[in-house]
C-alpha cells in the first residue's frame, strides 16, 4: 500500500464527513415548538408536593456574598417545604455562564431553570432558537404582573421569534434590583448637587483641590457605559433611549441628544474630572480608591453598596445624577438582575414555575433584604433598612420605579453592541473620536445589524 | 511521495529498512493516528466547514461560502487585529530569542559560577500560570498605584510614566513586553543549552585567528545555535500567534480595539456574540498562518545538509 496525495486528501474528506457536516444547528430547527401557542395556554398553580419525586437542575450566577446567601437560604427552604424535590444547583460566575449557557441550554441534557441574561445577546438568541418557554401562563396562574413595575417585566419579554425586545412573550423572573447612580463621600460632599450645573461646579472645585472629582476605571471596558449613559439618562428622553435598546421603529443612535451627552461626558474627560490615566485604570481599584476615602463621587452599579458600607460606614451616601433642574423626575441607567427562565427542554416546567414564584414572592424579598440584596419587587417596609447607604439605595429604587425612572443598559442592543460601545467610549473619553464620530460610528454598527435581522 | 522519492534518488545508504514490507509501518502509526485524527484534524475539519456558514449557534445556519475569509481580509477590524499579532510576534518571538543569544554567547565565553542557580530564576516565568502572570502585570502597569510607575517617578523619570494598558499607543507593545518576559527564559535556556554543546576546540581555534568576542559570536555560536534558534523562534511564534490570555486578562482588546488579537476575536464571536461561523473562519485563518510561519522558519533554520 503506498500512502498518496491523493489518498490523503479523500481520507481527509472521509473524517470530515464522519465530523458531522450538515448544516450547523439544523436539527434544532425540527425542535422548535411554536412558543406562542404556549404563552397563550392556562395553567393553575401546581401543588408541588403532589407532583412526586423531582429534581430540578438550577443553573445560576448568584455567587457573591448575599446573593449567594440568599440562594442558599431560598433553595433550602423549598426543599423543606416539598421535601420530594431536590434542587441541584450549579453555580458560575456572571462571565462563565454566559459563555456556557447557550451549550447547556441546546444539549439534551438541559437544565430545568437558568438565568439567561436579558438583551439581544443571550436571552433574545436562546428565545428565537426555541429553548426558552415562555411562562405568560404561569404569570396569569401566580399574579406575576403585579409583583414588578412594568419596564421591569419588559426586560424579560421577547417575541417568540426573538426579533422583537421589550414585548411579547414573558420569559422569566428577577430577584434583584440593579442601579447606577452616584455614591459620594459625605465628608467632603456636603451637599449633594440638586442640578447637574451644580454636580459639575462640585466636580470643577474638587478638581481645583486636587481631589479626584469622579472615580472612575475603564480598563475593564464596560465601566465607561455607565458613565455615558448616567449622563444620557438626564439628557435625552428616557423613551429615546428604551426605544433605541428595544430596537423599535425609527430609534437612533446618532442623534443630537446622544451626541449632546457623547459631548458632554468627552467634556467632563477633557477637564479631568474623572481618574488621571481611567483607561488604563482598573474597574475594582478605582472603587477600592474610593472606598479609601480618594475622591468625590464614584458613578457605579448598587453591586457596590455592600463593599462600600463596609469600609465606609456612615461616610458615603448614594444619589441619583441630577437633572438639568431640581424638580426634574428621577431618571437612572438600572434594572435587574438575571431572570430565571424554564428552558423548552426541562420535564418539570410546573414545578421550575413553581420554584421561580417561590424565590421571588414577598417572603423571598424579605429574605433579600435581609442579606443585603436589593429586591428588585416591593418589599415589606419591616425589611427595609432605614439607615446607612442601603436605606438610600432601597429609597432610590423605590423611587426610580414609583416615576418609571429607569433606562436599560445600552449592550442589550445587537448581539455585538457591548463590544461596540464599549470600545466606542474608550475611544470617546480618550479624545480618540470626536463625539459626532461615536454616534456615527454606533449608528452604522447599529444599521448593519438592524438590516439583517 | 516526494519525499521518499527524494531520498531514495540520493542513495543514502540504509535508508530503507530491511526484511519487512514498507506498509506494515502504518499499522504502528495507526494508534497515534487515530488519536491524532479524532482530536485535531477531525474537529479542525469541523470548524473548517463551521467557517462556511453565518451561524449563532443555535438556530439553523445558513450558506455563505468563503463570505467569512472575505470578511477577514475586508473588515478593517479583523485586519487590524491580524496586524496586531504580528506586532506581537517581535515582541514574543524576536525579542527574547535576541536576549536568550546575548545570554547564551555570555555563558559560552566566560564561565558563571552558579549558572543553574540564575538559569533556574531566569526561567521562572515559563513556570506561573499565564493568568497570574496577566494579573500581576496588569497590577503593575497601574497608572497610579503601579510598581512600574512608581519606580520611575522614584528615580526622577516621572516623566516616563504613562498609563500604560489605557494609552491607545503604548497598550500594545505593554501586553508584548509581558510576553518578552514570559518567554526570553525558554529562550535564554534552550539557546545556552546548545552553547555549551559547542565543542572548545571551535572557540580555541576562532581565538588563535585572533577573533573578538563579537567575532566569535557571529563565526562559531550563531551559526552553531541555527537548530536551537529556530525551535526556539518557532515555540515562541506559536505564542505570539495564538496570544489570547494576556489580552484578555488585562486590556480585553481594549482601549477601543488597540489590543484586539484573532484569538480573542475567536472567542468573542464564538462564546459571546454568536457569530460562530466568523470565529471558525478567523481560527482556520490563524491555524494556516501559524502552519506557514513555522514552516518557513524550520526550512530557514535547518542546517544546509538536512534541507
Amino acid at each position: 500500500m503506498r500512502f498518496t496525495i491523493p489518498g490523503a486528501a479523500v481520507a481527509l474528506a472521509l473524517a470530515a464527513l464522519t465530523a458531522g457536516c450538515g448544516t450547523p444547528g439544523g436539527s434544532s430547527a425540527d425542535t422548535a415548538k411554536n412558543t406562542d401557542q404556549e404563552a397563550r395556554q392556562t395553567v393553575a398553580k401546581t401543588d408541588v408536593a403532589k407532583a412526586g419525586k423531582v429534581t430540578l437542575t438550577v443553573w445560576d450566577q448568584e455567587v457573591r456574598g448575599g446573593q449567594n446567601a440568599q440562594m442558599k437560604r431560598l433553595n433550602a427552604a423549598f426543599q423543606q417545604k416539598y421535601p420530594n424535590v431536590t434542587i441541584k444547583r450549579v453555580a458560575k460566575s456572571f462571565t462563565d455562564l454566559n459563555t456556557t449557557l447557550k451549550l447547556a441550554v441546546s444539549s439534551a441534557n438541559a437544565p430545568d431553570v437558568v438565568e439567561a441574561n436579558q438583551g439581544r445577546p443571550i436571552m433574545g438568541q436562546l428565545v428565537k432558537a426555541g429553548l426558552l418557554r415562555p411562562v405568560d401562563p404561569y404569570a396569569r396562574a401566580y399574579g406575576w404582573q403585579n409583583r414588578y413595575s412594568s419596564v421591569l417585566l419588559d426586560l424579560n419579554k421577547f417575541s417568540s421569534d426573538g426579533k422583537t425586545f421589550g414585548a411579547g412573550n414573558l420569559y422569566g423572573l428577577s430577584q434583584m434590583g440593579e442601579i447606577v447612580g452616584v455614591f459620594y463621600n459625605k465628608d467632603k460632599v456636603k451637599q449633594f448637587p440638586q442640578t447637574m450645573a451644580d454636580f459639575v461646579a462640585q466636580s470643577k472645585q474638587a478638581k481645583a483641590q486636587g481631589d479626584v472629582p469622579i472615580q472612575f476605571g475603564n480598563l475593564d471596558k464596560f465601566g465607561g457605559i455607565h458613565e455615558y449613559e448616567t449622563v444620557l439618562s438626564r439628557i435625552a428622553d428616557k423613551q429615546t433611549v428604551r426605544d433605541f435598546v428595544f430596537a423599535r421603529q425609527g430609534a437612533s443612535f446618532d442623534n443630537p441628544d446622544f451626541v449632546k451627552a457623547a459631548t458632554q461626558l468627552q467634556d467632563w474627560a477633557k477637564a479631568g474630572y474623572f481618574t488621571p490615566n481611567f483607561n488604563g485604570v482598573g474597574y475594582d481599584p478605582a472603587w477600592q480608591q474610593f472606598a479609601k476615602g480618594k475622591g468625590r463621587f464614584l458613578i457605579a452599579g448598587t453591586w457596590v453598596t455592600a463593599d462600600l458600607a463596609k469600609q465606609m460606614g456612615e461616610r458615603v451616601g448614594f444619589a441619583l445624577m441630577p437633572g438639568p433642574s431640581a424638580s426634574d423626575q428621577p431618571v437612572a441607567l438600572g434594572g435587574e438582575s438575571l431572570p430565571f427562565t424554564i428552558t423548552s427542554k426541562s420535564k418539570h416546567p410546573d414545578v421550575a414555575a413553581a420554584y421561580i414564584d417561590f424565590i421571588t414572592n414577598p417572603d423571598a424579598a424579605k429574605v433579600l433584604a435581609e442579606t443585603n440584596n436589593l429586591p428588585a419587587m416591593p418589599v415589606d417596609p419591616s425589611a427595609v433598612p432605614s439607615t446607612g447607604l442601603s436605606a438610600d439605595v432601597f429609597a432610590q429604587w423605590k423611587r426610580l420605579n414609583a416615576d418609571d425612572g429607569l433606562i436599560p443598559y445600552l449592550d442589550y442592543t445587537t448581539p455585538t453592541f457591548y463590544d461596540d460601545i464599549s470600545g466606542g467610549v474608550q475611544r470617546l473619553m480618550a479624545a480618540k473620536d470626536t463625539p459626532a464620530q461615536f454616534a456615527k460610528s454606533m449608528q452604522s454598527v447599529y444599521d448593519k445589524w438592524n438590516s439583517s435581522r | 511521495m516526494e519525499l521518499v522519492s527524494l531520498t531514495l534518488r540520493r542513495g543514502h545508504p540504509g535508508e530503507r529498512p530491511p526484511g519487512e514490507p514498507r506498509s506494515i509501518g502504518y499499522l504502528y502509526l495507526a494508534p497515534a493516528l487515530i488519536v491524532f485524527a479524532g482530536f485535531v484534524l477531525v474537529p479542525l475539519l469541523h470548524a473548517a466547514w463551521l467557517s462556511l456558514f453565518e451561524w449563532d449557534g443555535l438556530t439553523p445556519g445558513t450558506w455563505v461560502g468563503l463570505h467569512n475569509y472575505g470578511d477577514v481580509v475586508s473588515d478593517p477590524a479583523l485586519r487590524r487585529a491580524f496586524g496586531h499579532a504580528l506586532i506581537l510576534i517581535v515582541f514574543y518571538a524576536l525579542l527574547p530569542v535576541a536576549i536568550g543569544l546575548v545570554l547564551a554567547g555570555l555563558v559560552a565565553r566566560i564561565h558563571v559560577p552558579g549558572l543553574p542557580v540564575f538559569r533556574t530564576i531566569l526561567f521562572l516565568p515559563q513556570v506561573v500560570a499565564m493568568v497570574v502572570v496577566a494579573v500581576m502585570w496588569r497590577m503593575i502597569y497601574d497608572p497610579d498605584q503601579g510598581a512600574l510607575n512608581s519606580i520611575l517617578r522614584s528615580v526622577g523619570l516621572g516623566g516616563l510614566a504613562k498609563s500604560w494598558l489605557g494609552d491607545f499607543g503604548w497598550a500594545l507593545p505593554a501586553v508584548g513586553l509581558i510576553g518578552t518576559w514570559v518567554w526570553y527564559g525558554l529562550a535564554m535556556v534552550l539557546l545556552t543549552a546548545g552553547a555549551q554543546k559547542i565543542p572548545q576546540s571551535l572557540f580555541d581555534a576562532a581565538r588563535v585567528d585572533g577573533a573578538g568576542p563579537v567575532r566569535e559570536f557571529f563565526a562559531v555560536t550563531l551559526p552553531a545555535l541555527r537548530g536551537e534558534i529556530a525551535v526556539a523562534l518557532t515555540l515562541t511564534t506559536i505564542a505570539a500567534l495564538r496570544n489570547f490570555d494576556l489580552v484578555y486578562i488585562t486590556t480585553q482588546g481594549g482601549p477601543g480595539d488597540a489590543t484586539s488579537v484573532p484569538a480573542f476575536q475567536v472567542y468573542d464571536r464564538a462564546f459571546k456574540s454568536g457569530q460562530v461561523g466568523s470565529a471558525a473562519a478567523i481560527g482556520v485563518c490563524l491555524v494556516a498562518i501559524i502552519f506557514a510561519l513555522s514552516l518557513l522558519i524550520n526550512r530557514t533554520g535547518e542546517p544546509r545538509w538536512a534541507r
